[in-house]
């Protein structure tokens, strides 16, 4: 006997479902993943916050990880929703790789199973609470995708979830161009980290930047922005507004 | 091959570890008219032989089409050969669904091959009757495999089955070095001759045979009977010999009533005791 099933009243109407468990609200949770594609392939970046609420519980979380030979998951929203969608992945690639016939998954096929599994999900309102990121390249061609905890998903040259999609892809609008050299990808992103670190409440200095080519996958070590807060309008903040706190 | 003991069900073993349920179930595909692929590194070519059962009915359809990339010739019990195309349709189609990607051909052939096997060793279940040419591509180019009751599949640079097949075979056993690099032209042209070695002096017409393409950039498609036929006589592929018109047509009604499963000359050989 179930004692810790959920209590309904004797003449309820809601029947079996009252019991089931359905994700109603996220937990643990990752703040945006920013990528784009550059001239060897794509790359990524993603802070290693896990928030419990409004709590920075988490500082080493690793948001992205390499999936098979050739892709590349980051994700934000519900860490451990992230996890299971890896459990997921791990079982596909290894089915894939005992085939062992010389084909393999690239990025844009498993970025459509993701967008079947967070579409499934999300028609039984029992979500995987999570806004993912998926890149990578696989013969030559380069390939980046998001899909959201509602199955919404496209390819662009450059992506973001969350707060990165008002703060960051505005940046990468301007300033992405085809055939970006490693290094001015990587200052492009961290430009776009760095604008996150200001005003994102959720954000942490303490981010990785991922990525990923023909040859294979790299995260890096985790390190710092570094920042500036001496900008004089922060002097005095009460100046232009007087009595304000 | 002569009735035994052991040979009532599928589930039986004989004494020297045959099935002879299964191997039955191959002389099914034999009984067939002929189907033959070959392929190059780039394209794949499928023909069979089309014998109408009378001038008044249609042939029955042996090319199916099951996806873009992938087609497949069947000989033996045609029945169920259209019940193994709707699977492999099925199964490409929910690959693509899933995944944006075609189904390799070398996948969706084992998992058809899985399937002939359980039919093999279930008792309320028989062999399927029916020799599957595959033809289709994946990652690593062009590929051709033929799919037995058995539940075995081998990759083939090029291949006949069913009656009449061994010409077949023969002609193509003495080209098929060239077959890799061969252009798609060439291919199909090898192949309406594979055909024709089928046939055993009979015209060649585009009435009596389909051909069927697929390529690297070339979707699956059949070939229509107008430009079958305009290769055949480009080439003067057809036959000279001309006999009168009496023996082309006994030689398509015994042809025919094969396909219907044997004919009745074969019939039950006698007991071994």
């Amino acid at each position: 006997m179930n004692f810790m099933a959920s209590k309904q009243p004797e003449n309820s109407l809601l029947g079996p479902e009252a019991d089931s468990q359905r994700t109603l609200y996220p937990y643990v949770t990752g703040t945006s993943v920013v990528a784009l594609k550059y001239k060897d392939g794509i790359l990524m970046a993603a802070d290693m916050g896990g928030s419990y609420g409004s709590t920075l519980r988490y500082k080493s979380v690793e948001r992205m990880k390499s999936i098979g030979k050739h892709s590349l998951l980051g994700a934000s929203g519900e860490i451990s929703d992230f996890q299971e969608i890896l459990r997921y992945l791990d079982e596909l690639i290894l089915y894939d790789n005992m085939w062992d016939d010389g084909n393999s998954l690239g990025p844009k096929e498993v970025h459509n199973y993701l967008t079947r599994v967070m579409y499934n999900r999300r028609n039984k309102f029992n979500p995987l609470w999570n806004s993912l990121v998926l890149g990578g390249v696989k013969n030559g061609q380069k390939y980046l995708g998001t899909v959201s905890m509602i199955g919404v998903n496209f390819e662009d040259n450059h992506v973001a979830t969350g707060f990165g999609n008002h703060l960051a892809r505005p940046i990468l609008r301007q300033e992405w161009h085809e055939n970006l050299s490693y290094e001015d990808g990587v200052r492009l992103l961290e430009k776009c980290m760095r604008v996150l670190l200001y005003r994102d409440r959720s954000a942490i200095n303490k981010l990785q930047i991922a990525k990923i080519t023909e040859e294979g996958t790299t995260i890096s070590r985790p390190y710092s922005l570094k920042t500036y807060w001496e900008f004089s309008a922060f002097a005095n903040p009460a100046q232009g507004a007087v009595g304000t706190w | 091959m002569f009735r035994n003991q052991y040979d009532t069900d599928v589930t039986t073993w004989s004494p020297a570890g045959r099935l002879f349920q299964v191997e039955y179930a191959m002389e099914a595909v034999k009984q067939g008219s002929a189907a033959i692929g070959l392929r190059s590194k780039t394209h794949v070519v499928l023909g069979c032989v089309n014998k109408a059962n009378s001038e008044l009915s249609s042939h029955q359809k042996k090319i199916f089409k099951v996806d873009d990339h992938i087609g497949v010739a069947i000989a033996g019990l045609t029945a169920d050969g259209r019940v193994l195309s709707r699977y492999m349709r099925n199964e490409c189609i929910n690959y693509n669904f899933t995944y944006e990607s075609p189904l390799p051909v070398g996948r969706l052939v084992v998992q058809l091959a899985d399937k002939a096997q359980v039919c093999t060793q279930r008792s309320w279940k028989r062999p399927y009757g029916v020799g599957l040419l595959v033809a289709g591509l994946d990652e690593s180019g062009a590929h051709l495999y033929y799919n037995c009751p058995s539940g075995n599949y081998f990759e083939y640079q090029a291949f006949a089955i069913g009656s009449r097949s061994q010409a077949a075979k023969t002609y193509l056993e003495r080209r098929f070095e060239n077959f890799t690099d061969s252009s798609r032209d060439d291919l199909v042209k090898d192949a309406i001759t594979a055909i024709r070695e089928t046939l055993q002096g009979e015209t060649l017409k585009s009435s009596i045979c389909t051909i069927a393409v697929v390529g690297i950039g070339e979707p699956f498609h059949i070939l229509d009977q107008g430009t079958v036929q305009q290769i055949i006589d480009t080439f003067e592929i057809a036959a000279e010999q001309e006999g009168p018109a009496a023996e082309p047509d006994a030689a398509e009604q015994s042809a025919a009533a094969a396909d219907q499963g044997g004919s009745t000359d074969e019939g039950v050989a006698p007991m071994d005791i």
